[in-house]
């Protein structure tokens, strides 16, 4: 296990050092960054003048390595926009976002895997139907359309919850079940089709050959067999939902990370936005570590060789 | 003492599908007593595996199930609830099935497993099942049973995995065992090993044990009774003797001839086989299933089939006496 761990940890290092080098060149695809900072009618000597400041002169390795251990103590530089140090922003902007991910993988994953649960026990039952039913819908649906709908019903029409803002938590409600409902889908999809195929295993036979009742069997002996294809797709969509409630921040106005990275690639902020990018790439990459390590742990046939 | 462990009487499993109803399992019935080895032999879906199945209390609930009697240890088996099945599974009866590379969950060691047999039924700590657990392995050939509990099914091999199984099955010493074709998936040396060892353990433990194979081989090498199967229905049936030196049914001699008789068959020489496939047990069925495949059939086989009997315990389906109308010599000493 430990070998394993390992061996999985050093890949996440490899891959964290690439994102970081394709992030950290966003910076020179996207044209000359001193002109950008001098902004639309600098001279050329103001120009080279902030070139030599910032150090874009230097070779790109130089800059880049410069950039990395910056980075490894905390240090993204300035903001172009704010003036301010981008890591102050980000941490601020961070919190938000990562309540809101976490709640929104909760959210998806406790009405999607009871759901897709329910749904393979009884197969073409009500409880199936209407777990489809959801889940099409959930696939169907816009998040910016739901969200807004949901402002419609419990903002305007029955004033229980407030449209936007991030000062309690109840401003939390209605952006995680857009976020969440947006997950549910294919993870009930896949929990269903897992506990499907599990079912029919020889193994579940073989518990109730043994009289293990039908609870033990379906928790016990079932869902841990069908559950670790689920742990990687909810890692991943958890990675996604930190990186990319963009929308669902818009709408009920949560100033997020996500938000940020919109605002910042508008207004040309380059330091910020390879920040977050080098954030979010982390984000995904540690998720799929832990998801590689809880699935070792649920399917000893990945640890134990 | 002398009374049955297992009566059966008329069973029959009914299975809807989309063409109509198959009728799969048509009237059987056996007795077994403690100690005594029933086998029952026959083709792929002829109903062994459902017979099986059902005495368990396993059938797939879409699967239609009658009986005139099905009774374990003086219990009425038709009657009991589920939790009531639940208790009597894994402790007083207990099953092994044909896939050992499967039958093991992936997901818990094997000591797990086993422990769940024993806990499950008994008011017992996990050192008393772990313990329990090292016993049955060393019952079942396994050396190092020890650090065999905490290893995986993925690392052990097929004839390992089907030792578990039969130890998993004995945790609760059960009064009666069936096992289902338990050495089909396994490499023919260690098929031989299975077998004894579980005929060794069914003495030991005074179990009655029904064994489903199409292995005649197996049979005659442990069986003390045989019962025939043939598209859902036992066809013949009596003691091993009466079966294997003095078979009835043209089905039974069928099978007989075709495998080889150390000392008789000749080297070369062309084994039998029954031509034709099994009949589609779909819709009413009248006559004898066998008839479109039999030598010796008559007019008369498609309507009816009466039962003869002779002496305690053999019974056959078929128009024909005995030995009348049997082509040739696989009467006598056939017994391998």
């Amino acid at each position: 296990m430990l070998a394993f761990a390992l061996k999985r940890l050093g890949l996440a290092v490899l891959v964290t050092l690439t994102v970081s080098l394709v992030s950290f060149s966003l910076l020179f695809m996207s044209g000359d960054p001193a002109s950008a900072i001098a902004g639309e009618n600098a001279s050329a000597t103001d120009i080279e003048a902030i070139r030599t400041l910032y150090g874009f002169d230097r070779p790109f390795l130089v800059q880049y390595t410069d950039w990395l251990f910056s980075a490894l103590r905390g240090d993204f530089g300035q903001s172009y926009y704010f003036k301010l140090p981008v890591a102050d922003l980000i941490a601020d902007r961070l919190s938000t976002t990562m309540l809101l991910g976490i709640c929104g993988i909760s959210f998806a994953l406790l009405t999607a895997v009871p759901l897709g649960v329910a749904a393979a026990v009884r197969p073409n039952s009500f409880i199936d139907r209407l777990a489809l039913f959801l889940s099409v819908m959930g696939q169907a649906m816009p998040s910016f359309w739901f969200g807004l709908v949901l402002i419609v019903i419990f903002s305007i029409n029955l004033g229980l919850l407030p449209p936007s803002g991030s000062s309690s938590w109840k401003n939390f409600v209605m952006p995680t079940v857009v976020l969440g409902y947006y997950a549910m889908p294919a993870i009930m999809r896949l929990t269903r089709a897992g506990m499907l195929e599990v079912l029919n295993a020889d193994y579940i036979r073989t518990a109730r050959a043994k009289g293990a009742s039908e609870w033990r069997v379906m928790f016990k002996h079932a869902l841990r067999n069908a559950v670790v294809p689920v742990v990687s797709l909810a890692a991943v969509q958890m990675g996604f939902m930190l990186g990319g409630s963009i929308v669902v921040e818009s709408i009920f106005a949560l100033h997020g990370a996500g938000y940020l990275a919109w605002e910042s690639i508008a207004r040309n902020d380059l330091p910020t936005v390879q920040a977050l990018i080098l954030i979010f790439s982390l984000f995904y990459i540690v998720f799929t570590f832990l998801s590689d390590l809880a699935n070792a742990w649920l399917d000893p046939r990945i640890r134990v060789g | 003492m002398d009374d049955p462990i297992l009566s059966v009487r008329h069973l029959t499993i009914d299975i809807p599908l989309a063409q109509g109803t198959m009728h799969a399992v048509r009237g059987i019935g056996f007795d077994l007593k403690r100690g005594e080895t029933l086998c029952i032999v026959g083709e792929s879906g002829s109903g062994k595996s459902l017979t099986s199945l059902a005495i368990m209390g396993l059938l797939s609930k879409k699967l239609r199930q009658k009986a005139e009697k099905l009774q374990f240890a003086g219990l009425d088996l038709r009657n009991q609830t589920p939790r009531m099945m639940r208790g009597l599974r894994g402790d007083r009866m207990a099953m092994i099935f044909q896939e050992p590379m499967t039958s093991l969950n992936p997901a818990y060691t094997i000591g797990d497993q086993l422990e769940e047999a024993y806990l499950l039924h008994r008011k017992a700590g996990k050192a008393e099942a772990r313990a329990r657990a090292v016993e049955l392995l060393g019952k079942v050939g396994i050396t190092a049973a020890e650090s065999r509990l905490s290893q995986y099914p993925h690392q052990l091999s097929g004839g390992l995995r089907q030792r578990v199984m039969i130890a998993m099955a004995l945790m609760c010493e059960p009064e009666l065992i069936i096992a289902d074709e338990p050495t089909t998936a396994l490499d023919v040396t260690i098929q031989a090993q299975i077998l004894r060892l579980l005929s060794d353990l069914q003495r030991e433990m005074n179990m009655a044990m029904i064994l489903v194979t199409h292995d005649l081989g197996i049979v005659a090498r442990i069986a003390d009774k045989v019962a025939v199967m043939y598209a859902g229905e036992v066809v013949e049936q009596g003691t091993a003797a009466e079966i294997f030196d003095n078979p009835r049914h043209p089905y039974t001699r069928g099978l007989l001839r075709c495998i080889p008789v150390p000392g008789k068959t000749k080297p070369g020489e062309r084994l039998g086989s029954i031509p034709g496939i099994v009949p589609s047990l779909v819709g009413n069925f009248q006559g004898c299933a066998f008839r479109g495949r039999c030598d010796v059939a008559e007019p008369i086989c498609s309507e009816m089939v009466p039962v003869q009997e002779e002496g305690q315990e053999h019974m056959w389906r078929c128009i024909h006496a005995a030995g009348e109308g049997a082509s040739e010599g696989v009467s006598q000493g056939v017994r391998p």
